[in-house]
């Protein structure tokens, strides 16, 4: 159980997922999606129930997990008054990443050139949004948590994340995605979650199990 | 832990430069609340003179409230404090980041308090390595529970009216001791200011030490 405040914001959910796997976590909003991803990622604690990410305890070693975490949330982390540029290579610096990993993923996501040089202030949402999905790229961590990841992304944009969640998959890595926005990614590993009322009421795996 | 550190400071100082916070809004402010307390105390030098050490104690901490807020919303107004609990960097190499950007910051408001305080008030120093050393250890008292009390008032989501409640009397047995050192320095009390820079600086190993320990702990119930 985790509570937002004194609102039990997620109540009951019990899941298992596999490495490599992508899991679409529908539901209405309010329903848990966000806290479920924060959850995972060591962000929130836990008020009662167990729970282990990575062989990490959720309860006890949230702090040890959260460098395997990538997660875009709705707000984007970036600093407003930084340019591309300088949010990439100060949070590439944080995860020990190098300058090459930094031009591959501005080149991917279409920010080199003249975006790099912009502040993050003066960026459109899109723009927003695939900065710090290149932090994603840039951190290489074992699971992705997005959030709401199509939101304010063109086609264009929406492709590059999608190509970005399948290849990602096919090398290990699990992914999370709370979205309204899609039913499906085309990933073989895939599968649906819906959320409700803090709760998990459906599970497409567990549906197909039985 | 150092290195780390060093990350966040250069972040910070980064974005002050870029923002320019520092030098458009807060450092004018500074200037202002010296000039008002000139207006307020009738321009009268000898009581200026008196003076001058305690209100330009009160000045930097009435400043140091703004670099606070503004060291905390840089964090969290877009949730970075998320992603920088995501990275890898330890809380207390972020504290200590935090801590020492906003100490350099302090320390060139106060570098222009005391321009201006001295050629404003007309004051003169007696004792430069005392106001130099007392500033130094002061600050670091300031920064480093600023960016403790800072954080904790934003977890509590009233920043704005909350910090100053709780920082300012945190800080009360710091203002007097560098008010007490000050005064020597300028050779206005008859104080031993070496003895109170004393005092000084185990309030700021304390503050600075109980801040590395329990940051961690703070930011996970904001």
């Amino acid at each position: 159980m985790v509570f937002l405040g004194q609102f039990p914001a997620l109540t009951g959910a019990t899941m298992n997922i596999q490495q490599g796997e992508v899991v679409l976590i529908k539901g209405p909003n309010g329903a848990g999606k966000s806290t479920l991803l924060r959850l995972c990622a060591g962000l929130l604690p836990m008020r009662s129930g167990t729970g282990t990410v990575l062989n990490f305890d959720l309860r006890t070693q949230r702090m040890a997990l959260r460098s395997h975490i990538g997660l875009l949330g709705h707000r984007t982390g970036l600093y407003p008054d930084l340019t591309v540029s300088e949010n990439l290579q100060f949070w590439a610096s944080a995860y020990g990443a190098n300058n090459t990993e930094v031009d591959k993923a501005m080149e991917f996501l279409g920010l080199n050139d003249r975006l790099g040089s912009v502040q993050v202030q003066n960026l459109s949402e899109g723009q927003r949004r695939r900065t710090s999905f290149a932090l994603l790229l840039i951190k290489r961590p074992s699971i992705w948590l997005l959030d709401e990841p199509y939101a304010g992304l063109d086609s264009n944009g929406r492709q590059l994340v999608n190509s970005s969640i399948l290849q990602a998959s096919e090398l290990g890595t699990t992914v999370l995605i709370a979205s309204h926005e899609i039913d499906k990614i085309g990933s073989s590993q895939e599968r649906t979650l819906l959320v409700k009322g803090g709760r998990i009421v459906n599970d497409s795996e567990v549906d197909s199990e039985g | 832990m150092f290195r780390d550190a060093w990350l966040v400071t250069k972040k910070d100082l980064l974005i002050e430069l870029r923002s320019r916070i520092l030098i458009n809004q807060i450092a004018p402010y500074t200037l202002l609340i010296l000039v008002l307390f000139g207006f307020a105390l009738d321009a009268d030098t000898e009581t200026l003179r008196d003076t001058g050490p305690g209100l330009f104690w009160v000045s930097t901490l009435l400043v140091a409230i703004l670099a606070i807020q503004r060291s905390v919303d840089v964090e969290t107004s877009d949730s970075a404090i998320d992603r920088l609990m995501l990275s890898g960097i330890s809380p207390t190499s972020i504290y200590l980041g935090k801590t020492i950007g906003l100490y350099l910051q302090l320390i060139i408001l106060e570098a222009l308090l005391f321009i201006v305080m001295v050629v404003l008030f007309d004051m003169s120093v007696v004792n430069y390595p005392l106001v130099v050393v007392s500033a130094v250890v002061t600050t670091l008292a300031i920064a480093s529970s600023g960016t403790l009390y800072g954080v904790i008032a934003s977890g509590l989501g009233v920043r704005e009216t909350l910090l100053p409640v709780l920082f300012l009397p945190v800080l009360a047995p710091a203002v007097i001791g560098a008010t007490r050192a000050f005064g020597d320095a300028f050779g206005r009390v008859n104080a031993d200011g070496w003895a109170w820079l004393g005092l000084l600086s185990v309030i700021a190993i304390v503050y600075t030490l109980v801040g590395m320990l329990t940051y961690g702990n703070i930011i996970e119930d904001t």
